[in-house]
């Protein structure tokens, strides 16, 4: 029940991009048409995937204060907590290659779907955001951090589908002149943040 | 002794040859200019208002609006880019013609990060409370796009001076917005500016109340929009066909 939980609470409450701004650039950036919207979305949630729990062996049983006394009794002091920005982003960076590789090799049609948008996840803010917050979360075993990775994928997919639906539409409406393209995009943005805080305390 | 002589001209030589070398490295494509030429001069006014960061050319939004509820923040914020940037920038173009272009975004990323390990060590010792207000938000500057952007557009195409100088004028087109944005947010939504009271009194007392709204993260994104709208309404080449 708790990863229940925890799975629709960091797709809705705890959106990526409407409660906490992450991964602005290339929402804003890839979002003109729903095809690439959907590309961006798949890879964003494949990479949230398997990074955030990586990143959470690696914050238990390397980084943290205490987390190196598997080593032996003379480690149990050792805190290597400042180094958590550099590894994170290591790992991500890394697994976004391997990611590509693979899918290269197994899914070609994944690949050639997915192409030009799998190497600018390694700089999308949502990803190492994922494996940050999961750093505040203290979550108790790697199952919760894989479903809140996943969850908070599935919420990037859907903001980002849903604001490539409206600019599409939003193309053919009135819009004064200064405000097209970017400025309207925020505005609408902002709207649907407001929306999605009706979500906001609803626990399952 | 004659030979010693020609050793040592020679020897000389080649040390002003080497000077000549190392300013010829330090300033590269800037041939001759004055430190703060025309050229230069816009590298820096640029990006304020014509091809500002965050408002033109769609960079770095990520990790700027959540901390835009008060000045302070968002200052702070503002100076720790500033200061990732211009390093970054420095370092990279240093770098730029011995990184190999197949890694060169991994090289990026560490030489980025090691500067926000610096930020964030020096603001956990120096600001506890500000450190602790943007929690996750300076870790997040290694993946501002901006960062990235400038790294990849500018600081691996130009001479260390520029790039400098670049950089610093880019985290100040992106402090601008993050200044501007934050001001109107306190002082509707609090009604204080740096914590500081100033609506008086009598407003308050005339039935004026704070706009909470203005608090809640929406408003960011949609104070940003008018921002945009007000800039490229002054600014007419800006606006876009779609």
């Amino acid at each position: 029940m708790d990863l229940i939980n925890l799975f629709t609470k960091s797709i809705f409450i705890e959106n990526m991009v409407f409660a906490y701004f992450l991964g602005m650039c290339s929402y804003l950036a890839v979002s003109k048409t729903v095809k690439t919207a959907v590309g961006l979305g798949a890879a964003v949630i494949f990479v949230l995937f398997i990074t955030v729990p990586v990143n959470y062996l690696i914050d238990n049983y390397l980084l943290q204060p205490g987390a190196l006394s598997w080593l032996g009794a003379e480690f149990a002091e050792v805190d290597l907590s400042f180094l958590s920005f550099i590894m994170f982003i290591a790992v991500i960076a890394s697994m976004v290659q391997l990611v590509e590789m693979t899918v290269e090799k197994f899914a070609p049609a994944l690949y050639s779907s997915l192409g030009i948008f799998l190497p600018l996840i390694a700089v999308n803010c949502a990803i190492l955001g994922g494996s940050l917050f999961m750093q505040q979360k203290d979550f108790i075993g790697i199952h919760e951090a894989g479903v809140y990775g996943l969850g908070s994928g599935i919420g990037f997919f859907l903001a980002i589908l849903a604001i490539a639906a409206i600019r599409e539409k939003i193309a053919y409406s009135n819009v004064p002149a200064p405000l097209k393209g970017l400025g309207i995009t925020f505005i609408i943005t902002g709207l649907m943040a407001i929306g999605f805080m009706s979500f906001m305390g609803i626990d399952l | 002794m004659k030979e010693t002589n020609e050793i040592k001209s020679e020897k000389k030589y080649s040390d002003e040859e080497k000077k000549k070398e190392m300013i010829l490295f330090l300033s590269s494509s800037e041939e001759k200019e004055g430190l703060l030429s025309k050229a230069n001069r816009k590298l820096l006014s640029d990006p304020l208002n014509d091809n500002n960061p965050i408002t033109v050319q769609v960079l770095g939004i990520c990790s700027a609006l959540a901390i835009t509820v008060q000045l302070k923040p968002a200052i702070v914020m503002s100076l720790a880019v500033m200061f990732v940037m211009a390093l970054s920038n420095v370092i990279i173009s240093i770098l730029r013609n011995s990184i190999p272009s197949r890694i060169r975004i991994i090289v990026q990323l560490v030489v980025v990060a090691a500067m926000v390990i610096l930020v964030d060590q020096i603001l956990k010792a120096y600001a506890y409370d500000v450190s602790k207000q943007l929690s996750i938000f300076i870790g997040l500057i290694i993946t501002n796009c901006i960062i990235m952007g400038r790294l990849e557009a500018f600081a691996l195409g130009n001479g260390v001076y520029k790039s400098f100088l670049d950089g610093i004028g880019n985290a100040a087109g992106y402090g601008l917005i993050l200044i501007v944005v934050a001001f109107f947010r306190e002082l509707f939504g609090s009604g204080k500016l740096f914590g500081v009271p100033v609506i008086p009194e009598a407003f308050y007392e005339g039935g004026y109340v704070d706009n909470g709204f203005f608090l809640l993260s929406p408003m960011a994104l949609i104070v940003v929009g008018i921002v945009i709208w007000v800039q490229r309404s002054r600014n007419r080449s800006l606006i876009e066909e779609n």
